[in-house]
């Protein structure tokens, strides 16, 4: 049923239309004077130490990773939560529901391994 | 510092890898090159309680070194001190730490009747021992209340103006000024109580004695406060001491210093010996002794301590003059003399020279901001962002003051 | 044809209804923030200052737009977008109230669509929204943007997995993904999954604040160490686009909260309500909830960033496998199974 999907595209109109309206609008009326010291980039009124084009830490990636691997785990899950209760109705519950908790556990030893190895700690 | 900006630096290089194997910590990461983030902390920024700027070196969330710069409020105020009348000086005095200008004008007004070597009124002293306090507790209010405030609890601090809304109106009952008061004279205060301050004063007390708690218990026992706070900055009661610190920072620690008590000024020895206060000294109650915790708590402690001196100075107030009798040009006699008062964040010294005449040959300050401000450098290093900011609200400087 | 017609009614109101909510949002937050802090608020423009919204919207358009140097314009300018869209596209599925009335044969409901992977769809959009404060962050050439960016984008991936989780419990004793049905489960007495879930609730509606960035977990912008996050860098109507962003996606959490745990439309104690009285209880609990986010974000102080990933990781995310677990288990070997 694709037609379902008709007002959502509706809506995407519309806000699409509200959002980028309004930041075409501010920009057409908007006072325009920019000079060099307006355009610096914001460092508490000094001028900037270094730049901010750099490598970072490494731990902002290393939650990104973690992430993709839990959240693909949720998508397997979704699948399961939705039908569970069908399944349980036609007499397979348990055997899905160990299925699907062997697979949980495989990720679950992952979290626990990279618990155990402080990827979650943020050590000083 | 600043060649370090173009350098690359491994965040984890293979000796540390090699020593966490041991501890089985942290091997999982490989020799990712990654650049320290240089950042400017002030002087405009919202946590810095003025125009303080700290240099601050971060890898990601963790700092890895800070550098505070003074100097973007400097006034000369020492060189004028060299230049005008003695009690023409008075207002400059104000404009040190405009949080606390009546322990500003008490510290030079000190100073400068030790080198007349005049007595007192009975009545002045205790008129100015309320001020003092008042304004102590005005100071930490306002200091407890941002301390809120940079770790993003905004209700309390204005809780916290609200008390001081009326402190102001007491002060400006008894001078006319709201922030800059230059009430307490040398030789005494301006003027007189108006009738029925000290009632006023009276009734702020009881209705204090009530909020406290609740700032307490809203703030100070709340868990994710005591979670930002506690072992967070952790002064040892050694690096205390090496750094000089004074006041709450100093008591914070755990050592039992208070100028009030160990070189006693005005009344506060026979107040001392009254027993009406004690001194509150950290404790490591929530954590280790000297974090930030026990330092913002012996503010809180304090400001009950006062109301305590406050109520006995109320007590035994009589009439009487309030100010002695000097000529209308002061001429000091020639010496110098150094006095050291319990200023709300340590002890504001005022060393001053006279060579006999109208002004002062020399001027010298101690602020209690400006020194204990070096330790941020040590304790700032390899805490989190977050924590930078709980560490500069847990010093409360006044940057006028470092400045001066 | 006048199908069409219904749909862009229902979308119009509905899209007007939240966005209007939002912007009230803004100034119920002052006035609220205000009485809590004995302060008046906005009281100048109109009654009781209530166009306070519209004068503040009035004044961004004629804001002067700065893009700093050094700035990726076009990513700049796309980021608030990247912001807002997601949670205005959120709306879609939200059942307002259930049905209308029927129009040539099909029902009308009072939602904008009503596909039959409605949570599914709120948090595939809701999703997208990290991009907008990481991009906005990268692009603006400045540091504390960067890190708020990072934060932000950090935060809410990390609250995700607890938010579809609990989600899933939900899903689980329902049988269904979608909303409609979802609110249907939960009649009857003490039907509203909050009783049956309550676990799935409280992770819910942490992370609801993580995802959302407010207090206390609001570190994408917390301004006493970033300045103002990952938006340090914007003015004028862009933003503004954030703010409207953020607002909006937290009607569009507190509607879902309602929606999942407290019988969404559902009156309770008439079971027949007419779909204006349903409108009237989603409205009323959805408030309890705006209120709720209000309330914590003038009370509490912040966490600290690293707290917070504790938190996230160590502490909700566990207890939501716990919590899908058991209620599989209940699911699968309790007294519905055979």
């Amino acid at each position: 049923m694709l037609t379902n999907y008709a007002p959502v595209l509706i809506l995407l109109g519309i806000a699409v239309a509200f959002a980028a309206g309004n930041l075409i609008i501010s920009d057409l009326l908007g006072r325009k004077r920019l000079n060099s010291e307006k355009a610096t980039a914001y460092e508490c009124g000094m001028d900037a130490v270094g730049s901010a084009r750099i490598r970072l830490s490494i731990h902002f990636y290393l939650v990104a990773v973690l992430f993709i691997l839990f959240d693909v785990e949720a998508i397997f899950l979704i699948l399961w939560a939705t039908n569970a209760k069908a399944f349980a109705a036609a007499g397979v519950g348990s055997f899905v529901f160990m299925e699907i908790t062997a697979f949980v556990a495989v990720l679950a030893v992952a979290l626990a391994y990279v618990w155990r190895k402080g990827g979650l700690t943020w050590d000083r | 510092m600043s060649e370090q900006t173009t350098q690359y630096k491994p965040s984890i290089t293979i000796a540390d890898q090699q020593a966490a194997a041991g501890k089985g910590a942290r091997e999982f990461m490989m020799d990712v090159r990654t650049t320290d983030l240089e950042v400017n902390m002030g002087p405009q920024h919202p946590a810095t309680h003025g125009v303080m700027r700290i240099l601050i070196r971060a890898d990601g969330e963790l700092v890895t070194g800070a550098q505070p710069h003074l100097g973007y409020l400097h006034r000369c105020a020492e060189k004028i001190g060299e230049n005008v009348e003695w009690l023409q000086y008075l207002p400059y005095t104000d404009r040190y730490d405009y949080l606390s200008s009546m322990n500003n004008n008490l510290g030079y007004s000190l100073a400068v009747e030790k080198l007349l070597g005049i007595e007192i009124p009975r009545r002045a002293s205790m008129i100015r021992t309320i001020c003092v306090e008042l304004n102590r507790i005005a100071s930490h209010l306002v200091a407890f209340g941002t301390y809120g405030l940079d770790l993003g609890a905004f209700t309390p601090f204005l809780y916290c103006f609200r008390e001081r809304e009326w402190l102001l109106m007491l002060f400006e009952k008894i001078c006319g000024a709201r922030l800059t008061y230059s009430y307490l004279r040398i030789g005494g205060v301006f003027n007189d109580a108006p009738p029925g301050w000290l009632e006023e004063v009276e009734q702020f007390c009881d209705v204090f004695d009530e909020k406290w708690v609740e700032y307490r218990d809203l703030l100070m026992m709340n868990h994710i406060f005591i979670k930002r706070t506690a072992d967070i900055g952790v002064i040892t009661p050694e690096q205390a001491l090496d750094f000089g610190l004074t006041g709450p920072m100093l008591r914070g620690s755990g050592i039992d210093w208070d100028l009030r008590r160990d070189m006693p000024y005005m009344l506060y020895d026979e107040i001392w010996k009254a027993g009406v206060y004690q001194i509150p000294l950290g404790s490591g109650a929530q954590g280790v002794l000297g974090d930030c915790w026990d330092r913002v708590y012996v503010r809180v402690q304090e400001m009950v301590e006062s109301i305590k001196i406050v109520r006995w100075c109320l007590a035994n107030i009589e009439p009487g003059p309030t100010i002695a009798e000097l000529p209308k040009v002061l001429r000091v006699p020639p010496g110098e003399a150094y006095v050291g008062i319990e200023n709300p964040r340590g002890e504001l010294g005022h060393y001053l020279v006279s060579d006999g005449g109208k002004v002062a040959v020399r001027c010298r300050v101690r602020g209690p901001s400006f020194c204990n401000l070096p330790i941020l450098e040590d304790i700032m290093p390899h805490t989190f962002l977050a924590d930078s900011v709980a560490i500069i609200g847990s010093t409360d400087v006044v940057i006028g003051e470092t400045d001066r | 044809m006048s199908m069409i017609l219904i749909w862009l009614l229902i979308t119009v109101a509905c899209y007007g209804a939240v966005i209007g909510t939002a912007a009230l949002m803004t100034f119920a937050e002052r006035k609220v923030s205000a009485a809590m802090q004995y302060r008046y608020g906005p009281n100048r423009v109109g009654p009781f200052g209530l166009l306070q919204p519209l004068a503040d919207g009035v004044k961004f358009i004629f804001k002067e737009e700065v893009i700093p140097a050094g700035a990726n314009p076009w990513i700049f300018k796309l980021a608030p977008i990247l912001t807002a869209l997601p949670a205005m596209l959120a709306i879609a599925v939200i059942p307002f109230t259930g049905v209308i009335g029927t129009f040539e044969g099909t029902e009308v409901l009072g939602s904008i669509a009503n596909p039959e992977i409605g949570i599914l769809y709120v948090l595939a959009v809701t999703g997208v929204g990290v991009y907008g404060a990481i991009l906005g962050g990268w692009a603006s050439n400045s540091k504390y943007s960067l890190l708020g960016g990072l934060r932000a984008s950090a935060q809410m991936v990390s609250y995700e997995l607890s938010l579809i989780l609990a989600v899933l419990a939900v899903v689980a004793t329902t049988g269904s993904l979608n909303l409609h049905e979802i609110v249907a489960g939960q009649s009857g007495w003490f039907g509203w999954n909050v009783f049956s879930q309550p676990l799935a609730f409280v992770l819910f509606l942490v992370c609801s604040y993580a995802e959302t960035n407010r207090h206390p977990f609001d570190f994408a912008e917390c301004e006493p160490e970033l300045v103002g996050g990952f938006h340090t860098e914007y003015s004028s109507m862009k933003f503004a686009m954030f703010f409207i962003g953020e607002y909006t996606a937290m009607v569009v959490m507190a509607c879902l909260t309602t929606t999942l745990f407290f019988g969404g439309y559902l009156v309770p104690f008439w079971a027949d309500a007419p779909w204006w009285m349903g409108l009237i209880a989603f409205g009323a609990k959805t408030s309890f909830f705006l209120l709720l986010f209000i309330w914590v974000r003038w009370t509490l102080p912040r966490f600290r960033y690293d707290q917070l990933m504790h938190l996230g990781w160590k502490v909700l995310f566990p207890l939501a496998l716990i919590n899908i677990f058991v209620t599989g288990l209940v699911i699968s070997f309790g007294p519905g199974a055979n």
